[in-house]
């Protein structure tokens, strides 16, 4: 079981529990794409720190920090490439809002 | 427990909290740049947890990169796309009584998992992972690095192939139209 004075897997992992759920929750009640952005953000956050406790407490192996890095990657270059479209669909529709953006031909 | 141990575990929950606490200030702010600059509290705190799980390069490279770069890029994000005039920058959650209580489920339903798992028990999967690429005590760059350029040298240049294309295309989407826009 899990004790509060000793830091545990479970702490790391009930934290990157807790972040992923406010993650999806911004991803499914925000209209605002950029706040959507936020929340996946959150969710790949949520991911590394799982991928980084594992790789200290279970494995002992270098591997998970490799995949951590490879996801902040990720992340970066899907940050960059969501935030020219949404520039764009603001230039198009004047809102960034993503149920008002129905039209492939804006 | 001596004193040293009391504040290690108080410096712990005190990044924790940081985390969760901006974390549900992104989540549930009515302002979208209040969430943006709480988002910057929790990509922080994150990168504290990464310096108790002892990984000092992914801490410096999560702020490098996410504090550094990916923030940044979402705070653009967020003034170019509202009107300057709009002071009002609000981000209203669309129905919360829906997606509240599907979320708390799986939350439930994770820290159920995480509590009942015995995470002690007998790892026989361990064997499929090798003794190679084994943390060696000390910084964990150099060791970062003689995995990517080793065992991990193609999903590497996968990467690196994928940072160029996300670049040609943030570039060519992001451009200004000229002619073709008017």
């Amino acid at each position: 079981m899990m004790s509060l004075f000793e830091i545990s897997l479970q702490h790391y992992l009930i934290i990157a529990a807790v972040l992923f759920c406010l993650g999806l929750y911004i991803v499914l009640t925000r209209k605002n794409a950029v706040a959507i952005l936020m929340g996946v953000e959150l969710i790949l956050n949520s991911a590394n720190i799982n991928l980084v406790a594992f790789s200290h407490y279970l494995t002992n192996n270098i591997s998970g920090h490799v995949f951590a890095i490879f996801v902040i990657v990720l992340a970066a270059a899907e940050a960059a490439v969501a935030l020219a479209i949404i520039i764009n669909i603001y230039q198009n529709f004047k809102t960034v809002d993503v149920d008002k953006t129905d039209e492939l031909k804006g | 427990m001596n004193i040293s141990e009391i504040i290690y575990h108080l410096i712990f929950y005190v990044f924790a909290m940081l985390v969760i606490g901006s974390a549900l200030v992104v989540a549930f702010s009515r302002n979208i740049l209040y969430s943006a600059f709480a988002l910057l509290l929790t990509l922080f705190g994150v990168a504290g947890l990464y310096v108790f799980l002892q990984a000092d390069f992914l801490a410096a490279a999560q702020v490098l990169i996410y504090v550094g770069g990916i923030l940044v890029l979402i705070l653009f994000g967020v003034m170019l796309t509202h009107q300057i005039s709009n002071v009002n920058l609000s981000n209203p959650a669309v129905k919360p009584w829906l997606a509240g209580p599907l979320v708390l489920i799986i939350l439930a339903g994770l820290i159920w998992i995480i509590v009942k798992t015995d995470w002690s028990g007998p790892k026989i999967w361990l064997d499929l992972i090798g003794s190679e690429l084994k943390i060696l005590p000390g910084p964990t760059t150099q060791q970062i690095g003689q995995a990517i350029m080793g065992k991990y040298l193609l999903p590497f240049e996968v990467v690196s192939v994928l940072l160029l294309a996300a670049l040609l295309g943030a570039a060519y989407l992001a451009r200004s139209r000229g002619k073709s826009n008017q």
